[in-house]
Order: C-alpha cells, then structure tokens, then sequence
C-alpha cells in the first residue's frame, strides 16, 4: 500500500466540523436546500404557536424551547455537518462537553436563583432588622 | 508490504488487526492540517457559545427585574423579529451555497453567494439597529431596567459578532479575489463558514426565548 492510499484512508476517518465526506454538487446542495426548508418549518411554527389561542397557554414555553433545540440540531446537522458518523468523533466529543458546560451555566443558574428569591427573607421584615 | 515498513508485526498482532487497519494504524500520524484547523474553530465556537449561555442565564434571572419599566411583551415587535430570522436564515443558506462554491473553485459563483450572504447580514444588522435605537428612543435604553440591561447585553453581543462577521466575510471575499483558492485560503473559508453558522444556532436561541416567550407573558 502507498503512502498516498493510506493517507487516502486515514482522511476519511477524520472529518474537519463543517465537512462533508462527498464533494458531489447535487447531493451537496440537496442537504442545505432541506435544511433550510425544515428550518422554515419550524421557525414557521415557533412564530405561530407563540401567537395563536389555540394551544393550551402554560405548554406553549415548553413547545417554544422544543422547537428551539429541534432547530438547532437541524443547523447542526445539515449546515454544520455534525453527524453522529465515526469520522465526527471529536468533534461530537467537544460538542458534548460544551452542552454539558451550557446546561450546567443556564440550568444551575436558574434553578439557584429561583430559590434564593424563595428563601429570602420578605422585604419588610428585613427593613425592620435595621 | 514488507515487515521493514511494519516494524510492529513481529509482535504477532495482538489486537487481531490485519491488512488495511494494520498499516494505518503503523502509518498514524498527525492530521491533516484542514482537520486540525476546522476541530480548533469548532472548540472555539463552543467556547463562544458557552458564553452566550452565561448571557442567556443572567437574561433568565433578571426577566422579571423591570424595576416599574416596560417590560418585553411591551417593547417587542415580532414581525421585525420574523423578518431578521428570514435573513439571517437565508444568510446562512447562501454562506452554504459559497462553500459549495469554493469547492468546485467557481470564483464567480462564490463571490456571488457571498455577496448575497453580505446583503443579508446587513439587512439583519440594519433592523437590529432600528429597533435598538427605537428602543432608546422610548426610553427603554439598557439602563433603564435590569432587564432591559440583559436584553441589549444578549442581543446587541449577538448584533457585535455578526458585524464581526461580515468584515470576516468581505476579508475572505478579497482574499480569494486577490488570491485565489488557496489551500491556507480554504481552511479560513471553513472556519468562517463555521463562523456563520453557529451565528445563526444563537439566533435561534434568542428569537425563541427573548422574543417569542417574552412577548407572551
């Protein structure tokens, strides 16, 4: 085998994030023609159940933040090209970690906030501490 | 294949690897270049969005801190705030169609696409400032409230990043003018193709949670 085939074999074990295996034009513009039309779709659907009556109110947060992440990995997938592939495994890793960091910021700060507001002593008595 | 090149096949393959993997395995080395840049902007990507969680948490708290000021299902308009998703979403879509572009090495299509990635993004940035200097004008400039403090903190660095990135986009638009598709030259198109995209995942973040859900409660 020749330096060349194994540097062939080794390239497709390795993907640069934003890289595709094919450099094949159709199939290529194919992936970000249907990722921008899912992306309509859904952002489509954000809009309008943020606006409408017609779902129950209280789940309408709820479905807003699903969109959101399904969105995100639309872009993740078909314009980034983070696929779960075995060439993409660091970049999934360092993908992984950063979520874990971000629901650990968002998440932790949220959830600490909300119960010191809930333990905090009323207003009032803390004026008459004075 | 001799046993000279696979100095490691007198020890009797002990991971029972033959053939192809064998001499891969022998013949490992550092990546390509390419694969090293693209893995370093994506862990810097990361870190920027890791960032812009901690905006996105102190948004959180501070949603309810209006101190008696309006707060943001008074102030939102949310067709303004459709139209800049549609052209930050047809932005990344054309920032696509420039990459494809820059792989078949069809400078005209590339520069075309990329000028329409431009257009985009200024059309993005030009609501962005009408409705930041409306704002203002109303009174509700970032220091009125605390939340209105995280609202232009989170957005307007989200407004700072893409007028980053469109200088990032005319560099890359002259360079290749100037130079060509060079090898150096595509590994920074990918990373500004990165770039743009991940833009593009924030704004998502924050149509939905700033704009969607602060306009209904």
């Amino acid at each position: 085998m020749s330096e060349l085939e194994v540097r062939e074999f080794h390239d497709r074990h390795d993907l640069a994030p934003g890289e595709e295996e094919e450099v094949r034009l159709g199939q290529r513009l194919l992936g970000y023609i249907v990722g921008l039309g899912l992306s309509i779709l859904l952002t489509a659907t954000s809009f309008f159940v943020a606006g409408t009556d017609l779902v129950w109110q209280p789940s309408i947060p709820v479905a807003l933040t699903v969109l959101a992440i399904a969105q995100m990995g639309i872009h993740l997938v078909f314009f980034l090209h983070i696929t779960t592939g075995p060439d993409n495994t660091n970049n999934v890793m360092a993908l992984a970690f950063g979520l874990l960091i971000v629901f650990l910021v968002v998440g932790g700060s949220v959830w600490i906030m909300s119960h010191l507001n809930q333990n905090m002593m009323p207003m009032d008595q803390i004026m008459r501490m004075q | 294949m001799t046993d000279a090149v696979l100095p490691y096949a007198a020890h009797g393959d002990p991971h029972h690897l033959r053939g192809l993997q064998e001499a891969v395995l022998g013949h490992e080395g550092p990546a390509p270049k390419r694969i090293v840049t693209g893995y370093g902007f994506w862990i810097f990507l990361l870190s920027d969005i890791v960032m812009f969680s901690c905006f996105f948490a102190s948004y959180a708290v501070l949603l309810r801190q209006t101190a008696g000021g309006p707060s943001g299902s008074q102030l939102f308009d949310l067709r303004s705030v459709a139209a800049e998703t549609a052209f930050l979403l047809l932005s990344s879509f054309t920032c696509g169609l420039a990459s494809i572009a820059a792989d078949l090495r069809n400078a005209r299509w590339y520069q075309a696409a990329m000028a329409v990635t431009c257009v985009l993004g200024l059309c993005f940035l030009a609501l962005e400032g009408r409705e930041f200097s409306g704002l203002v004008a109303r009174g509700a400039g970032p220091s009125r409230s605390a939340f209105l403090s995280a609202f232009f903190t989170l957005v307007g660095c989200h407004g700072l990043h893409v007028s980053a990135g469109i200088l990032w986009l005319l560099t890359m638009m002259a360079q290749v003018y100037a130079k060509g598709f060079r090898a150096d030259i595509c590994r920074r198109l990918l990373c500004f193709a990165l770039f743009w995209h991940a833009l593009d995942i924030i704004w998502v973040g924050i149509f939905s949670i700033v704009y969607l859900m602060g306009s209904g409660t």
